[in-house]
């Protein structure tokens, strides 16, 4: 029981971290109907700028955080007006083959800058965690559920509350209704670029003190962060999140009970599962095309 | 109007002699770069480059059938390269079998594979299939490097074989990059053959426009499996040659990155044409290497320059350097010959007035909704029957239902007195009901004649498939609409009157016991409504039975030999045109109730 609830709590750390990636995902898709797969490079990219502003530049943690993020925002507008706007009339495939180019650039070009080795970034509390009965909760896992609670808690009255964020909702519908009720579109396609980099930034500097820093790290959490949405129910923003922390949890099981080498297949396999079973994902609905 | 019948017997002499001079270059070329290998004096590191170019060409035109043709996404095209590498590897270094058996049984397995994950994704498509693939693709990854029993993990397997032709050893690199190429050649003529079969069409069909192809007959479903069977194929055996071309394989040669790069190098060439497939991979292969003064930023740079590809050539390099040609060499405009008519379904009495369509108590509900609710509906042969009602009355969804798209809730359809209930759309295209749309939904890619023709092929027709027969049947299709001279125009560039006017012609080509017509009037000027108003007479005329659609109560009137009045997905009235529509129920169904609404 007492490893059963230690595992729950890592299992929903480590979710988080996909929902969170998985959030940008879909918003991403829901803004513009392409998927992004240079998405776990924002992540990479958050992650690797905390280890040259708090490790090699020695600047304390909440300096570097909203350094960070900020220049993932500029960085977010950047990619939206280099990879997607030239685009954004073509069709999927082309967006989808810009995007892996995207992330080939910024992988390689990180390799290129930092080498191959592994870097490290220090955990952002300095006491380790505390025990309740057989469970111990690990700070820095404290702080990603938290974290992404508190996103999760803020997009929703974004979205839900301002203008602004409607306009975002408006958008991601039906683009050609919101342009004529006069909603700039493409910035707001560009505000939603710099969100999700900026959502994919903070993922990465979140995991970074638990994994190691690398130029994979990205696309790893990314096809995970993928599968979890459509777990989810593609599209759906509750589906990422809830998608995310069960495929966190159901990935730590698997690796405590059933086999540690084929961890990484767990979510690959409960997604088969429920494509098979239900395509349309725990929250998504099920759309006829019409003729 | 020159008259010559389009036949490959009747081509003009002059363009007999340019299509020989073509084949011959061809052939030429072809030789040329099979023999080359043997001939020339090569560095082992521009052989094994070359190696790995023609056993990945393989496996990518395995993506222009499936991401080209048929518009489905594979991102598992390694998975199945690593397939047909390991069979091969495994079977001459630990089953110690000699390398035909070896590479039979990875094409196999690759095939099998492929035609599993097919039946199970292929029904949902799109970006469904995209996580398919790549689940698959990343546990076969997990597989080869931790089965390590069977595939020695991720150290790799050394010493795999080359194969041994009638006493002739390949085991020289030359002569099995000669092989390779050969090979190479083979598959990008069958893969370039292919666009112009039946299967071909059908799949250029499904991408197209998926919901007419089943309408006009087209098995999509059937259609993409075997689409995606094939790219499995082709990446099982491009796979086996890779192992045995570089005699060392390891698992991460097979990794979802490697797919990337598959599909990278069918896009960037041009996923449309296998030309295109040869000049990507190529040119994907070659990049970093030219790329390589770079040093340490090579691949970032390959990967900002795929970016500007795609910005400035999205159609891939083949299909920018098609567009290039056409501004530059316009195509001439095809000889119009003359034309056999069109043989329709004349065998049926004209005097026979039987019933062919049958629906009893018809339901269709999305959800709470009750789009047709208890639709009772009897059409007879050699009619023009008139189905109308205001917006929103239910008119198009039962159509829908009629034509196989929707599942009726509740209720019964008989067709020539046999249940229809539960085909599908193709299979009740292939009974003899053929169809049109709303919004025209034409295969935009294609030109108006293979559009016609993919309608000549439905299942049942009896036109011999790929004969001839079928170019003259839809030739004669689309002469009965007066527009066989467009017939090489790309459908997209005809007027929306025309486009129109080919979807008819390509549910004609089928001919159709029943047409189903979907406001065919709609969006026309007055010219075009006159001329379709005789053209539904000259089909009348030619023992068609019709079921049309319309809001246009004066071309209602014209054609109409009987009238259904459809409200709230209700039948409010049925009989000949003149009594229908002085029936006070469809007049307030149309103009509104005449009495006054008293507030209390």
């Amino acid at each position: 029981m007492g490893i059963a609830l230690q595992l729950l709590f890592t299992g929903l750390g480590v979710g988080s971290i996909y929902a969170l990636v998985a959030l940008g995902f879909v918003l991403i898709y829901r803004a513009t109907n392409v998927v992004n797969f240079a998405q776990g490079d924002f992540a990479m990219l958050g992650a690797f700028s905390m280890v040259v502003l708090c490790v090699d530049l020695q600047l304390p943690y909440w300096l570097g955080i909203p350094i960070t993020l900020v220049a993932m925002l500029v960085f977010g507008a950047l990619f939206n007006f280099a990879v997607y706007y030239p685009l954004r009339n073509r069709g999927f495939q082309p967006v989808i083959i810009s995007t892996i180019g995207a992330s080939i650039l910024l992988e390689n070009g990180v390799l290129a800058a930092y080498g191959p080795r592994p870097q490290t970034l220090p955990s952002f509390c300095s006491f380790p965690g505390f025990s309740i009965g057989p469970v111990f909760f690990d700070s820095q896992y404290l702080l990603i559920l938290g974290v992404t609670m508190l996103m999760v808690t803020l997009q929703f009255l974004f979205f839900e509350r301002t203008l602004l964020g409607k306009k975002m909702q408006a958008t991601s519908q039906d683009k050609e209704m919101a342009s004529l009720l006069g909603i700039p579109v493409a910035l707001m396609i560009v505000l939603t670029f710099m969100y999700s980099s900026a959502l994919g930034a903070l993922a990465g500097i979140l995991v970074a003190p638990v994994l190691f820093v690398s130029v994979g790290m990205g696309s790893s959490i990314a096809l995970k962060a993928f599968a979890a949405s459509i777990v989810g129910g593609f599209g759906d923003v509750t589906g990422a999140i809830v998608g995310g922390l069960a495929l966190g949890v159901v990935e730590t099981f698997g690796a405590a009970y059933i086999s540690v080498p084929y961890k990484d297949a767990f979510a690959f396999i409960l997604l088969v599962v429920f494509l098979l079973f239900r395509p349309q994902g725990l929250f998504g609905e099920k759309v006829a095309e019409k003729a | 109007m020159i008259g010559i019948v389009p036949n490959a017997a009747h081509k003009p002499a002059a363009e007999r002699r340019t299509n020989r001079g073509r084949g011959l270059l061809f052939v030429v070329t072809a030789t040329m770069t099979v023999v080359a290998p043997l001939l020339l004096p090569m560095s082992a590191y521009y052989l094994n480059l070359l190696m790995q170019a023609s056993t990945y060409a393989v496996a990518v035109l395995g993506l222009t059938i499936v991401l080209g043709y048929t518009g489905q996404i594979n991102l598992a095209q390694a998975a199945f390269f690593g397939l047909g590498a390991y069979s091969v590897a495994l079977g001459t270094v630990s089953f110690g079998l000699p390398f035909w058996p070896a590479l039979f049984a990875g094409i196999g397995i690759a095939s099998i594979a492929g035609v599993v994950l097919g039946l199970a994704s292929l029904r949902l498509g799109g970006h469904y299939l995209a996580v398919v693939t790549i689940s698959f693709q990343q546990i076969l990854t997990l597989v080869l490097s931790n089965w390590i029993s069977l595939t020695r993990g991720p150290d790799g397997i050394p010493g795999i074989a080359r194969p041994i032709v009638f006493g002739f050893s390949f085991a020289d690199s030359g002569a099995y990059l000669a092989f390779c190429v050969g090979v190479l050649w083979v598959v990008g003529i069958c893969v370039g053959r292919l666009k112009h079969t039946k299967l071909g069409r059908a799949m250029q069909a499904v991408r197209d426009n998926e919901l007419a192809a089943g309408v006009v007959g087209v098995d999509t479903y059937r259609t993409k499996v075997i689409a995606f069977t094939l790219c499995a194929l082709l990446g099982g055996l491009g796979g086996g040659l890779f192992a045995g071309g570089f005699t060392y394989i390891s698992p991460d040669q097979f990794s979802f990155a490697e797919s990337v790069v598959f599909l990278t190098m069918a896009l960037l060439g041009g996923v449309r044409s296998p030309c295109g497939t040869a000049v990507g991979t190529a040119l994907l292969i070659l990049l970093p290497e030219w790329l390589r003064f770079l040093k340490t930023t090579y691949l970032a740079v390959y990967g900002g320059a795929v970016i500007l590809i795609m910005v400035f050539m999205p159609e891939g390099i083949w299909g920018f350097l098609q567009t290039l040609r056409r501004l530059l060499w316009p195509p001439a405009v095809l000889p119009f010959g003359q034309v056999a008519p069109l043989p329709l379904t004349t065998q049926v009495a004209r005097e026979d007035d039987s019933i062919i369509l049958q629906v009893n108590q018809l339901s269709k509900h999305f959800g709470g909704l009750k789009a047709v609710d208890e639709a009772e509906l009897s059409v007879r042969r050699n009619t023009v029957h008139a189905l109308v009602g205001p917006n929103g009355s239910g008119k198009t969804t039962l159509l829908n239902v009629l034509s196989g798209i929707y599942k009726p809730t509740k209720g019964r359809l008989f067709f020539e007195d046999q249940p229809v209930t539960r085909l599908l759309p193709h299979e009740r295209t292939g009974r003899g009901i053929g169809r049109t749309f709303q919004n025209v939904r034409l295969f935009k890619s294609m030109s108006v004649l293979e559009n016609t023709i993919i309608g000549a092929e439905r299942p049942g027709n009896g036109v011999a498939v790929g004969s001839s027969g079928v170019e003259q049947h839809a030739l004669a299709a689309l002469d009965f609409v007066r527009l066989a001279e467009f017939r090489g125009v790309a459908v997209q560039s005809l007027s929306y009157g025309h486009q129109r006017l080919a979807e008819i012609a390509r549910a004609l080509a089928g001919s159709p016991k029943l047409l189903l017509l979907d406001e065919p009037g709609a969006g026309l000027n007055t010219v075009e409504k006159s001329e379709l108003v005789q053209l539904l007479k000259r089909l009348k005329g030619h023992g068609l039975t019709i079921l049309v659609i319309d809001h246009d109560m004066s071309l209602v009137e014209q054609v109409a030999d009987r009238i259904t009045v459809l409200n709230f997905g209700r039948c409010i009235a049925d009989g000949p045109p003149a009594e229908v529509l002085r029936n006070p129920e469809v007049m307030t169904a149309y103009l509104g109730n005449a009495k006054p609404h008293v507030a209390t």
